[in-house]
């Protein structure tokens, strides 16, 4: 393995009630984070292949856990995010290296299809920074339903050589959704869209 | 008799490889697990309110058995604590209801482990953070377990809500060497040493 883990976080999140009302499945949301080395802290790197690689590694990782734990197969989940946050000493740059050329094919591999882009974000922070991880249905970006985000934070991370990497998978949508638009079980899942 | 009503639950994994030094043969593993329930006392001064610590108790033990599972069962836990942040219309004194359900419930799932359960509260509004206190279960004194999980909830508690938090380790700060008192010299029978 190219990552070099410190740690790896996994958070679920089970919304039962919402405004009194009984969320009836409950509503759930796993992410599972990783803390890394950022091979390229502190100077200005060209060739970022490294960083891409290690995305290519953590991208089936992080998904196979956050599957884990929900307890599900990978084709139950229905949205997903990702996220990465990079310590003082590491660039922007670095974190779209993770992110965007290949972390999603082995995510997509572990949750059967995704045939919809995953939603991200990246920001450079201390240790504790918060990561809004934005969230949006599997197959179809236009569900409404689950147009969401998850906020996940690691107190210790990242250190300024650190980048924390984060995937979100859910089994649901929002707990009260009722603002119509595009429903699940109108999805084509052809385009990623609809 | 208090119905508890949770809206939210919350279950925390950390796996920590290493930090800065040799990685360890066995990662620690910590683990917390919140519950954000309704505060039937919120908004008012009430005098009568110990008998909720009997309603919690089976909150507790469901709280204490995900997360003992969670990390990979009840005899794989060496360190524990507790905590609890009551939303802006109840007082600290709500956050104390959670002492006996939440360390009895530890206690019982982790088979009569001795030593107190360390413990932090407040009282704090949406996303307030806690750090929760650990120590080894069997001893208080084990320095190596002397340890502390950061925890919150980012949407909670609301004022009428209290957010209630277990947290369990696998093992020894992952760097421990301060020396003090050992694991392996636990005598076990007074909850210190």
């Amino acid at each position: 393995m190219k990552a070099k883990i410190r740690k790896i976080v996994t958070v679920v999140e089970e919304t039962r009630s919402e405004m009194g009302l009984v969320v009836d499945p409950p509503t759930r949301r796993a992410a599972s984070v990783a803390v890394i080395e950022n091979p390229f802290a502190g100077h200005y790197v060209e060739d970022l292949q490294e960083l891409i690689d290690i995305g290519e590694e953590l991208g089936g990782l992080l998904a196979q856990s956050a599957v884990n734990a929900l307890g599900i197969e990978g084709p139950g989940a229905e949205s997903y995010g990702k996220a990465a946050a990079v310590g003082e000493n590491g660039e922007l740059e670095h974190a779209a290296a993770i992110l965007h050329p290949k972390l999603g094919a082995p995510v997509r591999k572990v949750l059967g299809k995704g045939a919809a882009l995953i939603p991200s974000s990246k920001k450079r922070g201390g240790p504790g920074v918060a990561l809004d991880i934005p969230l949006g249905h599997k197959d179809a970006a236009y569900v409404r339903s689950h147009f969401d985000g998850m906020e996940v934070r690691i107190p210790d991370a990242p250190r300024p050589n650190e980048i924390v990497v984060a995937v979100a998978v859910t089994d649901s949508g929002r707990p009260l959704p009722r603002l119509g638009g595009l429903t699940k079980d109108q999805i084509k899942g052809d385009d990623g869209l609809r | 008799m208090h119905e508890i009503a949770i809206r939210k639950h919350i279950l925390t994994v950390e796996e920590i490889f290493h930090e800065g030094g040799p990685p360890a043969k066995t990662p620690q593993r910590r683990g917390a697990v919140v519950a954000v329930i309704h505060n039937p006392f919120a908004g008012r001064y009430v005098e009568e309110i110990a008998g909720f610590m009997d309603d919690l108790k089976p909150l507790g033990i469901r709280m204490a058995q995900d997360l003992a599972a969670a990390l990979g069962g009840a005899e794989a836990i060496e360190g524990y604590g507790k905590g609890a942040i009551v939303g802006a219309a109840g007082e600290l004194e709500h956050g104390a209801l959670w002492h006996v359900p939440g360390g009895y419930a530890m206690r019982e799932i982790l088979g009569g482990a001795k030593a107190i359960v360390p413990s932090a509260k407040k009282v704090g509004g949406l996303g307030a953070r806690l750090d929760v206190p650990i120590t080894h279960i069997n001893a208080s004194y084990v320095r190596s377990h002397f340890d502390a999980m950061e925890i919150g909830v980012v949407d909670g508690p609301k004022a009428d809500e209290i957010a209630l938090a277990l947290v369990m380790t696998t093992g020894p700060r992952i760097h421990a060497r301060v020396g003090g008192l050992k694991a392996s010299e636990v005598k076990g029978q007074d909850g210190l040493r």
